[in-house]
């Protein structure tokens, strides 16, 4: 078990890295902060759950669009997406921007980048497998500030009246959306409560503890699809990213690239 | 699907509604990856027979149309054959860019059925009409328009969508119980093509959807007036059928008739198609204002708006004889 938790850990850390030499590489302005909230949440599910290119197994979408960065690192980290590819990122005529763009054989599941939209599709997906009596797992990644769009919680409950325990979802809980910091009554212990209130079966952990996380994708239900709110900083492991929601959406000239790669060998 | 006459006639009794319920479990018999989902309108979709014949096929959403299209993306990618049923602005309006991520961007193969479009709501009023929902939808990229004029084409239409890979689409119905049957008897219907009702060689009029019940009578009316109207049936409004162009190169004078608002619709599809072809001809709309108009029954609001076989007659009259 040491073993595997320490393998994901360096996933996670490879996974940052990344995040930090693609988003350089662009010279363009991108979603680091809530890449960086990300990074162990996507290693272990990239590590725990069977998702495979073309032919997935258990399936991940991410509907958080905006954490695309993130997404494309653990891809390339896995060798689902090669460095050529990845460093394409945000150049020009490249499909691999700040949203993702559907892209089955790279191993990019959905389109997105309109926030809300990850969860209804999840549910079909659910549905669709437990139709098909097929035992793998769907899981959805969004953000605290995206539980604002309505349309989470029309698929909250399409989820439950479906009895979809084969469906996760994480909720990355950074505590911060585009304009600033969350509101107090969207924090980790309001959302721990809004997805218990609607019948989900409800885990929350610290979204950069590998064995927190995993335990909590573990603790599943029989009946209910599982939500699992994860407390997350925003930049996490880069010193003058967290919390500094200046790093929503920047660009890293090469000073702040090298003191970032830095602080992140610190952490 | 081939029918009769008997066949044209019943289903006229039961009206779009009903008869879109009995073609799916037609559909549901043969096709064992056909799923329906409606956002709570069952019921007003004639699927209740269907729930309880195929709950296996049929999925219940709340009253929650974007949730209702992305669930629906999610079955199609995984390969099911989906059909989703709402009110034409909910699912139009409501989940408009639901649809254009899910159906337009990533070409999630669903076929939604609008129900109630037009003015048929009747006294339900303009928040459950369906007035301004092709000139939405026809901005989608990828996404086909489809307005059948009557149950048969309905019939038609639905097993077209259920047995090709058409792509996503927008299914819009019109007309209640009674409204004019179009087809008294079998015709070949193709996706995409339009069909020529009446040969005519002094006007031409294009429309879709129940309309053309009024207008087949208006033609008739018409033809003892000496007046041969040319009455073609765009069933597809996206894609269009090219086919038009050459036709609107032979007439002097053009009228589109719809039932939906002069913003956006066929009246623009046509115009477009004139000015981008440089074609001479004189281009006339009937249609609905770009207002929000009174409510009563259907048969009211069509003449209210000059939509009624007798009002298009003396419209169609009155252009003709204009200089």
């Amino acid at each position: 078990m040491l073993e595997k938790i320490n393998k994901i850990r360096k996933l996670s850390h490879k996974i940052r890295k990344t995040i930090l030499d693609i988003s350089y590489n662009s010279g363009e302005p991108s979603h680091i902060g809530g890449a960086l909230s990300m990074a162990e949440i996507l290693a272990v599910i990239y590590s725990n759950f069977n998702i495979k290119v073309s032919k997935p197994l258990d399936r991940f979408i991410l509907s958080k669009g905006h954490g695309f960065l993130a997404l494309l690192s653990v891809l390339y980290c896995k060798n689902f997406v090669k460095k050529k590819e990845a460093f394409e990122f945000q150049k020009n005529g490249s499909e691999f921007i700040a949203h993702p763009i559907m892209n089955k054989s790279l191993g990019v599941e959905t389109s997105n980048g309109s926030l809300g939209q990850g969860l209804s599709f999840g549910v079909g997906l659910a549905i669709s497998y437990k139709k098909k009596k097929n035992n793998n797992s769907i899981i959805v990644v969004v953000g605290d500030g995206e539980c604002y769009e309505g349309s989470v919680w029309e698929a909250a409950i399409t989820a439950t009246e479906n009895n979809l325990n084969n469906l996760f979802i994480v909720v990355d809980c950074n505590g911060h959306q585009n304009d600033g910091a969350i509101n107090k009554m969207m924090t980790f212990e309001e959302m721990k409560k809004k997805w218990l209130g609607f019948g989900w079966n409800v885990n929350g952990c610290d979204g950069h503890n590998i064995s927190a996380l995993i335990k909590a994708f573990k603790k599943s239900s029989k009946t209910k699809p599982t939500a699992i709110i994860a407390k997350t900083v925003k930049g996490k492991g880069v010193s003058f990213m967290e919390n500094n929601n200046d790093w929503h959406h920047g660009r890293l000239t090469k000073n702040i690239y090298f003191e970032s790669i830095k602080s992140i060998k610190k952490n | 699907m081939n029918f009769n006459s008997r066949d044209a006639k019943q289903w006229l009794r039961m009206g779009p509604r009903a008869m879109f319920g009995q073609f799916m479990m037609n559909i549901a018999k043969k096709n064992k990856k056909l799923i329906v989902l409606s956002a709570d309108l069952g019921r007003s979709s004639g699927l209740a027979r269907f729930k309880i014949e195929f709950p296996q096929q049929y999925i219940s959403i709340g009253i929650s149309e974007q949730n209702l299209v992305g669930v629906a993306a999610g079955l199609a990618d995984e390969g099911f054959k989906v059909f989703v049923t709402s009110f034409a602005p909910f699912l139009s309006m409501r989940a408009s860019e639901q649809i254009r991520m899910n159906l337009g961007y990533m070409k999630q193969n669903v076929n939604l059925v609008a129900l109630g479009s037009g003015l048929s709501m009747g006294f339900l009023g303009n928040s459950h009409f369906g007035l301004e929902d092709i000139a939405i939808m026809r901005t989608i990229p990828n996404l086909n328009i489809t307005c059948p004029a009557d149950c048969a084409e309905l019939g038609k239409v639905l097993d077209d969508y259920a047995s090709n890979d058409r792509g996503p689409s927008y299914i819009r119905l019109t007309g209640i119980p009674g409204s004019k049957n179009v087809y008294d008897k079998n015709y070949a219907y193709k996706f995409g093509k339009n069909i020529t009702i009446t040969k005519g060689k002094d006007i031409l009029v294009l429309s879709y959807g129940s309309i053309l019940g009024q207008i087949k009578q208006s033609v008739k009316d018409l033809k003892k007036m000496n007046i041969a109207v040319e009455l073609v049936n765009v069933v597809s409004l996206k894609p269009i059928d090219e086919k038009v162009i050459s036709k609107l190169k032979k007439y002097s004078k053009i009228i589109t008739i719809e039932e939906h608002t002069s913003v956006g619709g066929l009246g623009s599809v046509i115009a477009e198609k004139i000015l981008k072809n440089k074609i001479k001809t004189k281009l006339f709309s009937i249609s609905l204002p770009d207002k929000f108009g009174p409510t009563g029954t259907y048969d009211y609001l069509l003449r209210n708006h000059g939509l009624d076989s007798d009002s298009i007659t003396k419209e169609i009259i009155k252009l003709f004889k204009k200089k």
